[in-house]
């Protein structure tokens, strides 16, 4: 008895993105990351092609956060008092880009600056040769305030800069466009909402070549499963050659694990959670890793561990020969 | 393949006889169809088409269960590719495999332990499935004595890794009655494991490195009279496991090819050069039906358990709690009001943060149709509006006395709106995330 293996034929696929630019292009990256242009549903080589791996981001902050877990603080040591060290540390430990994310007020308490914002930005394309994304505090006023200044700082440099979303995206859209950048178009787990965004920041003239889309993930245990049904349908509807849906994806487990009480606390919680490192390095690395079935194409990730685990997934996914 | 309303029709008598209480043949077809009816509704049937319409309606993959001193565990029956066409209906099992090599005093600590082991996840009780007991002896009455230990410290499903038919026998001999899943036919075994199958009435798991040699196994198999089955396709890798799994799954939903319709064993601890989490997860996304674990760790068990439940909830219907007003450790006319919404995931964070709090508060939960705070708030279900209605709705004047209201961090910018709504009511915004409920609460509410 022969089988025959049954195949789909898709009639889209998923555009491809390049982020950073080498001096060749007129940045100063020692290369370029390229995410996106699958043709099937991930991984499936048999009916589809997969040209570039799912990239893995470490997010570093322009200063020592004050609300991130003793574990990772544990994991990053001394790197986290200087943003330009902890890049490096990044870069050493493995990552493709660096996701710097900017705090609402500098260490003493004092809102955060568009001078420091350029400063650190400075500081962390000298310090690493990856490719840079930026993103702000969160807060529209503040984002804008700060990223226009690093948009204009590192001109030429094609930064992913974050965080568009349907209340805030014009500003943000507009610096990418005068300064040749890309943006995140962030929506909170929903197919409409993240196409309706890529429309408007489309219509705005940023190419689709410049567009990555966040549709927001839960953390595992926390709506998980919602962020990644809408990334299973947003890449069937990119396949079926919806042109509004097939922006590559990126998603934070990193930001959404290490929130969480499993990965934040360890006392005083129920002993069969089990040791604590061990389960918030598998709260992060087994949410990244369930991501990467669902069509993620970027994961933005904060332990170096759980970077390095999903490293080895991703190898041996898009290479049919390491698992032979 | 389910046949359609008019393929069904031609199979009918089409005489539109009524006696199956639908107007005419063609409507009872449509409902058959829709399965809404059941066919022994029409009495005028033949008996040929019965039996094709009854294979056209068995299930793509078979369901296979398996049954412990006490509870079971179903797997199969799965009818999407895709948990957002429908659902995935019977969570995969996790196993975790013992030895009977190993001291008998150890086996049964081992066992007790992790029989034992649950956690509460959102109300929700998560446990190890049961126990793959392998005869690494190969010696029948070894084998014996370590199902007997095991079987005297825990109740749960059995799968009897026994290579041989004696081998089986001597595991089955020790599981006083159970169901357990004998592993495994292949080439060389199966007329004798399905002989010892099919007495003792237990499901029966085939292992072959190819697809096609798996399904030359089945079709035996089942001419040999083993209904049950289950597919070890040797799966080792991320890879391998995710183009085999997605194959099969393909096979059965969309050829209805029957010689591989069945739910399928894994084993992702076996490479040893693996992950063996990592490639469990993806065994729990991608298309596993069983799953043995050679490692129990509390810490990477209770993070594949909230993996399948996630997985594995139904998309149609988010997990909710009835909207209303919660009590946490007693509170008074002076103790803060929070509100949320009513998803269970939402509600269960805050509430436990409160509850761990070790402060007295009031939960003013909304019907928020099943959504989380930030998603509700963007589809319209968590405004102003909303709040301030079921605040009303549930007479939270009447349990308060201070006029104070704490809002998540998240909507923050309902605030000026919820104050018009609510006259007279302060309008507090309390965190973005559950988590910092405590120190919120110590900060904002002294005493």
């Amino acid at each position: 008895m022969t089988i025959e293996i049954p195949k789909e034929k898709w009639t889209g696929s998923v555009c491809e993105v390049t982020f950073g630019a080498t001096a060749d292009e007129g940045g100063t990256r020692s290369r370029t990351l390229t995410v996106g242009g699958e043709t099937a549903m991930p991984f499936l080589h048999f009916e589809g092609v997969t040209p570039n791996p799912p990239a893995l981001a470490l997010e570093i902050r322009d200063r020592k956060p004050d609300d991130w877990s003793p574990l990772l603080h544990q994991a990053w040591g001394e790197a986290m008092e200087d943003p330009g060290e902890w890049a490096k540390a990044a870069e050493t430990a493995g990552a493709d880009m660096i996701y710097l994310a900017l705090s609402l007020t500098t260490a003493d308490g004092e809102p955060n600056t568009p001078e420091n914002a350029r400063a650190v930005v400075r500081k962390v394309l000298q310090a690493s040769g990856l490719p840079l994304a930026v993103a702000g505090p969160g807060q529209a006023e503040v984002d804008n305030q700060l990223l226009v200044p690093v948009a204009e700082e590192a001109e030429g440099e094609r930064l992913l800069l974050g965080i568009c979303e349907d209340k805030n995206y014009r500003t943000i859209v507009a610096a990418a466009l005068a300064h040749n950048h890309l943006v995140q178009s962030k929506t909170p787990m929903d197919v409409n909402l993240s196409k309706q965004l890529v429309i408007l920041i489309h219509d705005m003239g940023l190419p689709l070549e410049r567009i990555i889309m966040d549709p927001t993930t839960g953390a595992l245990g926390y709506g998980f499963e919602y962020g990644y049904s809408v990334m299973e349908r947003l890449r069937l509807a990119a396949f079926q050659g919806d042109s509004m849906t097939q922006q590559p994806m990126l998603v934070n487990p990193g930001f959404e694990t290490w929130k969480v009480k499993e990965s934040k606390v360890g006392e005083g919680v129920p002993e069969n959670w089990g040791d604590w490192d061990r389960r918030a390095q598998e709260w992060e690395a087994i949410t990244a890793t369930t991501l990467i079935h669902s069509g993620a194409d970027i994961l933005v990730l904060r332990h170096p561990e759980s970077l390095h685990r999903v490293r080895t997934v991703v190898d041996a996914l898009v290479n049919p020969a390491a698992t032979a | 393949m389910a046949l359609s309303g008019l393929e069904i029709y031609k199979l009918l008598p089409q005489t539109n006889c009524k006696d199956c209480n639908y107007p005419t043949c063609l409507a009872f077809a449509m409902k058959l169809a829709a399965k809404q009816a059941a066919l022994k509704d029409c009495p005028h049937v033949s008996e040929e088409a019965k039996i094709k319409l009854e294979a056209a309606s068995a299930p793509p993959i078979a369901l296979v269960t398996i049954q412990g001193g006490e509870g079971e565990v179903q797997v199969g029956n799965e009818t999407v590719l895709f948990r957002h066409e429908k659902t995935f209906f019977h969570r995969p099992g996790l196993f975790w495999r013992l030895r009977d090599n190993d001291d008998i005093d150890e086996l049964k600590r081992k066992a007790a332990e992790a029989d034992a082991y649950t956690v509460d996840y959102v109300g929700i009780d998560l446990h190890l499935d049961g126990f793959a007991v392998e005869a690494a002896s190969s010696d029948p009455a070894a084998f014996s004595a370590a199902v007997s230990a095991i079987s005297s410290v825990s109740k749960k499903p059995l799968i009897l890794l026994a290579p041989t038919a004696d081998l089986a026998k001597a595991g089955l001999e020790a599981t006083n009655g159970a169901r357990p899943l004998l592993y495994a036919a292949d080439q060389d075994n199966w007329e004798t494991m399905a002989d010892v199958a099919k007495q003792a009435g237990t499901p029966l798991a085939v292992r072959a490195d190819t697809l096609e040699a798996l399904a030359d196994l089945t079709q035996k198999l089942k001419q040999a009279g083993v209904e049950e089955l289950v597919l070890d396709p040797e799966v080792s890798g991320y890879l391998d496991s995710l183009e085999r799994l997605t194959t099969l799954r393909r096979l059965a939903l969309k050829k209805t090819f029957r010689p591989l319709g069945y739910p399928i064993i894994t084993f992702p601890g076996t490479n040893g050069e693996i992950d063996e989490t990592l490639l469990a997860a993806e065994h729990i996304a991608k298309y596993g039906g069983l799953i043995v674990l050679e490692e129990f760790n509390p810490a990477s068990l209770y993070a594949l358990l909230v993996l399948r439940q996630n997985i594995y909830t139904n998309p149609q219907k988010p997990i909710q709690v009835q909207p209303g007003v919660y009590e946490i450790n007693s509170p008074d006319k002076d103790s803060p009001l929070m509100v949320t919404t009513n998803f269970s995931i939402t509600y269960f964070s805050v509430a436990n943060e409160i509850e761990g709090s070790g402060r007295p508060g009031w939960l003013l939960v909304t019907d928020s149709e099943g959504m989380s705070v930030l998603t509700a708030w963007a589809a319209g279900k968590f405004d102003a509006e909303r709040v301030a209605k079921d605040a009303k709705a549930f007479n939270v004047e009447e349990k308060v006395s201070h006029h104070k209201v704490i809002i998540p961090g998240h909507v923050a910018v309902i605030s000026g709106e919820l104050e018009e709504e609510m006259p007279g009511w302060e309008i507090m915004v309390g965190p973005r995330e559950a988590v910092d409920i405590t120190s919120y609460l110590k900060a904002m509410w002294p005493n």
